[in-house]
């Protein structure tokens, strides 16, 4: 931050809250930069796509003046400028066109399978958190121990597992030769549509609903890709938390602390974890984007009908609007996960102001 | 540059703390890093499995028992361990372990254009907006930050959707979604070097900013940018598998790992061979980069390795 700050005594309250305005405005102009970019590249990507989409439209054996006038309607005889100018202002709308699959509108798809990453996602984030920060802080304070090297390998083989074929092991073992877990898909056959449909994520819409028939099948479906997606967040936190915790745990006050006779277990969760909370936050928001992003393959293994099957199986299909839409949408979500990451550290972390 | 002289041995040449010349001091540092890796077993496991994957790569055609591509549907779907077939057969009765050593060849490929396209670029657009500083340095890195904030997944599928399944495109679209973080490294450098003496010792000399950059901030930028490459390779060859699981990389019959995941998907259940060696090989070959990844930063970035 460039702004002149007086030293030393009381800062005045209105330059601390003008530096937030200051803050809040470059925020606000970083996200819409970043989303324009992201618009211009997703347009840019729809138009060199070897499909003419006023074909696909209409069909094969339409007449010219039908081809011409469905061209027409969708703008395309427009100068580029002029359909990148209507293409921004209808995402700004939140219309990203027709699907050309189903004749839906992108956006309505796009809000039905979102609930179901959406609830995958935050289920394996929980697990990458409940299980990845003890592991990292007990790797740190056990530094060079067995212990250690356990979280190292579990970390490091979490890197390297390509998910795709993780899950397809997971199903095998899990679900083929043990049959511990529900197979691929939300719910059992018989179950679909039993609850209504609340929040669109099935586990909550069942509680909702006191249907606990329903919530332990979906629960018994969703166990086996939310460990999967929880397990490659988990590797990701517990590194970072590791790395955090050891450069808290090298600093003098915690020297001090030892000195003064306090408890390890005080020393460690009282004062060196708390100083990393603010880093790991940061760190809970990216690895949560990357598994919005990440649970496309994970999607796509166990028939889960969330927005990476949306986008893949419109790709494979060459539905343009709903490959544009659905990129926009993970897009969007991931840039605003990115900047209140970035945001929350710039006003916790007093360092970083 | 001259060996030891009489007397000498290599080692104590290569050892000495008195270097003779610039090649000579070189290296000498260069013979301290591999002593330090060697150190590093986990390091040392991972570039023992990727000169393994080189050579098998090399002599596929004399390694392989059986044609990669000889379909033999009498013998479709033979076990592990059946005869005349180590990890078994294929929905088309092809040879699993021949498809897997070819390849080998297919990784491999994939790997070294990205490993080489992606710095490159990432070099440039950093050294650039760098060095030059302004309006150039704002541009550029703003559009950094547009591709850093993708999903990269996602965007490299919309990539090669619009561009067309094959392995080429795969390359790129990878490619294009992995450089700016080689960007970022590179400018970080680039702007610390620039205000260093040295280089106002140059300046003072009449070098012009092209000599500036490619002789005195590339060559300092190459370690860092290394590490990073190696540490990226393994997310490469997962990308890589996943644009082929999901149809969209190298096309069959090509012995592509991911592809050859995508075939045994169908039969997971009842025939769990045919999906699980290529899985195996792809984890394997990731797994060694980032060992060796690991133990490379901890030689060349001893600031970052904390352990």
């Amino acid at each position: 931050m460039a702004l002149a700050e007086p030293n030393g005594g009381g800062r005045p309250r209105a330059a601390l809250f003008s530096r937030y305005v200051v803050v809040a405005l470059k925020t606000l102009l970083s996200i819409a930069v970043t989303m324009s970019g992201l618009l211009l590249v997703t347009f840019v990507i729809g138009r060199v796509m070897p499909i003419d989409p006023v074909l696909s439209m209409v069909g094969e054996s339409a007449s010219k003046a039908t081809y011409d006038a469905a061209r027409e309607s969708m703008g395309l005889d427009k100068p580029v400028i002029v359909q990148f100018f209507y293409y921004f202002r209808d995402v700004l709308q939140g219309d990203f066109g027709i699907s050309l699959l189903n004749s839906h509108p992108v956006s309505e798809d796009i809000k039905r399978v979102f609930p179901a990453t959406l609830e995958l996602a935050t289920l394996g984030t929980i697990m990458g958190i409940v299980l990845g920060v003890p592991l990292g802080v007990f790797a740190a304070v056990n530094r060079g121990t067995w212990i250690d090297q356990v979280a190292r390998v579990v970390a490091l083989v979490g890197y390297s597992m390509p998910i795709f074929w993780l899950g397809l092991m997971g199903l095998l073992v899990f679900y083929g030769i043990l049959g511990w877990v529900g197979g691929p898909g939300r719910v059992g056959i018989f179950y679909v549509d039993l609850v209504p449909s609340v929040t669109g994520m099935i586990l909550i819409d069942s509680l909702l609903d006191r249907n606990w028939t329903v919530f332990k099948d979906a629960f018994s479906h969703i166990i086996l890709p939310a460990s999967l997606l929880g397990y490659y967040s988990l590797a990701y936190i517990s590194r970072m938390t590791r790395s955090f915790m050891l450069e808290q745990l090298s600093a003098e006050y915690i020297t001090t602390a030892r000195v003064k006779g306090l408890p390890e277990r005080t020393v460690i969760w009282r004062h060196a974890f708390r100083n990393i909370r603010v880093q790991l936050i940061t760190v809970i928001a990216l690895s949560y984007a990357n598994l919005l992003e990440g649970s496309v393959l994970t999607e796509i293994i166990f028939s889960w009908p969330g927005i990476g099957s949306y986008i893949t199986t419109a790709l494979l299909s060459a539905d343009m609007n709903a490959v544009m839409g659905g990129t926009v949408v993970v897009g969007l979500i991931f840039v605003l996960l990115n900047i209140f990451s970035d945001l929350l550290y710039k006003v916790f972390d007093p360092r970083a102001r | 540059m001259a060996g030891p002289t009489t007397g000498q041995t290599w080692r104590g040449w290569l050892m000495t703390d008195t270097p003779t010349s610039r090649n000579h001091a070189r290296a000498s540092a260069f013979y301290h890093g591999w002593l330090m890796l060697r150190a590093n077993h986990m390091a040392m496991i991972g570039l023992g499995i990727l000169v393994l994957l080189l050579l098998v790569a090399a002599f596929a055609p004399i390694l392989s028992p059986h044609d990669p591509f000889v379909q033999d549907l009498a013998g479709r779907l033979q076990p592990p361990l059946s005869e005349g077939h180590i990890l078994g057969t294929d929905s088309l009765g092809r040879d699993i372990l021949s498809r897997l050593i070819y390849g080998s060849r297919i990784t491999l490929y994939i790997v070294t254009l990205v490993a080489l396209i992606a710095p490159i670029a990432g070099l440039l657009v950093g050294t650039i907006a760098g060095y030059a500083g302004g309006w150039a340095d704002a541009i550029l890195m703003r559009l950094t930050d547009i591709f850093l904030a993708f999903p990269r997944l996602v965007l490299a599928l919309a990539f090669v959707a619009a561009l067309g399944a094959g392995i080429e495109n795969a390359v790129l679209a990878i490619s294009l979604t992995a450089w700016p973080p080689y960007a970022r490294i590179a400018r970080a450098e680039t702007l610390t070097i620039r205000s260093s003496d040295y280089i106002s010792a140059v300046k003072l000399q009449g070098a012009g900013p092209l000599r500036i950059i490619t002789k005195h901030i590339w060559p300092l930028c190459i370690s860092s940018l290394i590490v990073r490459v190696t540490l990226d390779m393994a997310g490469v060859i997962l990308a890589a598998a996943g644009l082929g699981f999901l149809g969209l990389g190298a096309q069959p019959p090509s012995p592509e790992w991911g592809a050859m995941i995508s075939e045994g998907r169908k039969f997971i259940l009842d025939h769990w061979w045919v999906a699980t060696m290529p899985g195996l090989a792809i984890f394997t070959v990731s797994l060694a980069f980032n060992l060796l990844g690991d133990g490379l930063r901890d030689v060349l970035d001893p600031k970052e390795g904390a352990g």
